[in-house]
């Protein structure tokens, strides 16, 4: 008979993803590219609450997921507008040549 | 609740490692790929296939969601975004393995190492089986949702509020 899937594997999936995403934000220089892996690395974290929330027969799990997407969302809306205020202002979105909080 | 539950732990084994695979094969992908519409797509296969691992763990709403709020809204707005923003230098400019990048990937290695060990360490208890009490249905999130967690779902509106004349904001072209 074949058993339900352990909680570990979720946990680890996880794990792996955010490992991802962060070596992405580490050697990328993209600033989109960057962006894009922080969605990663807060999916990996959505999928830890799901699978703890699972784990623990509890619905704040998925509570916690909705409130991360909404603080994903608002930060999409407000970052992808600074890429393009940057973009206009010094014609580049790489991180490395973006080092001055002055415009 | 009652369709979930004539699904058999082998074929929920399958769903789950075949959407896993995916997922890590589709994010190392978005991470390795030059050009940034590409590592867009690739994103949004890994979010279509946590989805799927989603629903394995019984969670409807949230996987809905993650297709709408992510694979659609957020990754629209990404590769517009993109597109917006036309980067020639990127394919010019020769991607070197310089020293701290190496570096700063081999600690996240380590990072990834630890949370692994202590996945392990703590022993694998499985997850509930197919059928249990819990389902992550609409019904059940938005009873939480509205009643015990009514107050910081009222904040996350304030919040939306504000990104969205954030955003307004910051892209209007400045008059000074």
């Amino acid at each position: 008979m074949v058993h339900g899937i352990p909680s570990s594997f979720y946990f680890a999936l996880s794990g792996a993803l955010f490992t991802i995403g962060a070596i992405g934000v580490v050697t990328r220089r993209n600033a989109i590219i960057v962006f894009m892996c922080i969605e990663l690395m807060l999916n990996g974290v959505n999928l830890t609450f799901i699978a703890a929330g699972n784990m623990l027969n509890s619905i704040d799990g998925m509570i916690f997921v909705f409130f991360i997407m909404t603080v994903a969302a608002a930060e999409a809306a407000i970052g992808l507008a600074i890429f393009v205020l940057l973009f206009r202002h010094k014609g580049t979105i790489n991180v490395d040549e973006i080092n001055l909080l002055k415009g | 609740m009652s369709g979930i539950g004539v699904i058999t732990p082998l074929f929920q084994w399958a769903v789950f490692l075949v959407s896993a695979v995916v997922s890590l094969f589709a994010s190392i992908m978005m991470v390795t790929r030059r050009n940034p519409i590409h590592s867009a797509l690739w994103l949004i296969v890994a979010f279509f296939s946590l989805a799927v691992i989603y629903l394995t763990l019984h969670a409807q709403f949230i996987a809905v969601a993650q297709v709408i709020v992510y694979a659609g809204a957020i990754m629209m707005l990404i590769v517009f975004v993109i597109m917006l923003i036309h980067l020639e230098s990127e394919f010019v400019r020769k991607r070197k393995l310089s020293g701290p990048k190496v570096i700063g990937a081999f600690i996240t290695v380590i990072l990834f190492l630890e949370v692994a060990a202590a996945v392990l360490a703590g022993g694998g208890k499985p997850a509930k089986a197919a059928g249990a009490a819990l389902t992550g249905s609409v019904a059940e999130v938005g009873n939480s949702l509205y009643g015990k967690y009514l107050f910081p779902f009222e904040i996350a509106s304030i919040l939306l509020l504000i990104g969205i004349v954030g955003a307004v904001v910051l892209s209007r072209r400045g008059k000074d």
